[in-house]
């Protein structure tokens, strides 16, 4: 093919040639999984971690995280909230490995959607961290309620948890913000890591 | 927009004398690793994980499973490797997101569901006692003397990136 030329800023005479219509430019790969925003917990932790302003273009939501408690303790857990509403208009279920038996458990008219164990506490073992990953599903659209579903544990080499849960949000509102808290702590302790990614439908 | 999710490696085994599978000089570039296994193996037995070759007593799980008619849960401590899965004789998947895999601050976890659908639905969660970037993984099985990945099982390995 013929060359394509680059001009310059400053004057005609002076371009650059390329055999690629790409000019130089790296090749734009469209995906379907993007990522929104990531916290990062810095020295002195944070008590609330907050995802908002989201759009609405995507079909789901999805987040990826490991994190530590600054809670006294083993480890903690974590609860949900969708566009700062704290009323009673959440409900939710559980399955929970505890290494020795399988239990199960669930709420009603909940002011939030708890998730077990996603945390390591202060006295759980230096350097550990929970994990925990959520989907969000159809989280835009006015004619549902909003489901989300996880998979999330920790493990202390000696203790810890595995675990499944589900949860409903009693509202038709696109879910625009997304506030994540300690279940029974004060909040997160430093290098805790949580991302949201947006995840397209097709055409 | 940069590709968030995409395919790092993937072997697809053209016989049934493979007893593991190493990915190596795996990028530091991604947030988290996804670990996605279409499998079958000559003997049933455990599917497991050693980081940067590490063999020391560094790993452990919890674990739960159904089998159909009743639950379990058990903890493995101080192990040598790390257990993902059980894998079966018969095609099985098993997808493990190994999260913030080179992070230095923290000790490695992974998540892991694993489907043998003629015998169990199983959930994992591991730790590796290290904070050492993961830039290796090899895939093995309970017995490389008698168990081999059957021809056809396909391993990928994907990075996800955060913002």
């Amino acid at each position: 093919m013929a060359p394509v030329y680059k001009l310059s800023t400053s004057r005609l005479s002076s371009r650059t040639s390329y055999s690629s219509m790409l000019a130089g430019n790296a090749a734009f790969l469209p995906t379907d999984f993007e990522s929104i925003a990531t916290v990062t917990v810095g020295s002195g932790g944070t008590s609330t971690i907050t995802f908002s302003s989201i759009p609405s273009t995507y079909a789901h939501l999805q987040i990826r995280g490991i994190l530590r408690a600054s809670r006294n303790d083993a480890a903690d857990g974590i609860i949900i909230q969708y566009n700062g509403d704290t009323a009673s208009n959440y409900s939710s279920h559980y399955v929970r490995g505890s290494g020795s038996s399988v239990g199960a458990g669930s709420g009603a008219n909940q002011s939030s959607m708890p998730i077990q164990d996603a945390m390591v506490g202060q006295t759980g073992g230096a350097n550990m961290f929970g994990t925990v990953i959520i989907d969000i599903l159809d989280y835009a659209n006015t004619n549902k309620y909003k489901t989300q579903r996880s998979l999330g544990g920790n493990d202390r080499n000696g203790a810890g948890y595995i675990d499944f849960s589900s949860g409903n949000w009693r509202n038709t509102n696109a879910i625009t913000s997304i506030d994540i808290k300690a279940l029974y702590g004060t909040g997160f302790a430093q290098h805790s890591h949580i991302a949201l990614y947006g995840i397209k439908a097709g055409a | 927009m940069a590709v968030t999710y995409e395919p790092i490696a993937t072997t697809t085994l053209a016989n049934s004398t493979t007893a593991e599978v190493t990915f190596s000089s795996i990028p530091a570039t991604y947030t988290d690793l996804v670990l996605v296994i279409a499998g079958k193996q000559q003997v049933a037995t455990t599917v497991k994980l050693v980081f940067n070759g590490d063999t020391g007593t560094n790993y452990s799980y919890t674990r739960m499973n159904g089998n159909g008619s009743s639950t379990a849960s058990e903890r493995y401590s101080n192990q040598n490797n790390l257990p993902i899965a059980y894998g079966g004789t018969e095609r099985y998947s098993i997808v493990t997101p190994i999260m913030n895999y080179s992070n230095t601050n923290a000790y490695k976890t992974l998540l892991s569901r694993s489907n043998p659908a003629t015998t169990f639905t199983m959930a994992y969660v591991g730790l590796w006692r290290s904070t050492s970037a993961i830039n290796s993984i090899k895939i093995t099985t309970d017995n490389l003397s008698q168990t081999y990945f059957s021809s056809g099982s396909m391993l990928t390995l994907y990075g996800i990136s955060a913002a």
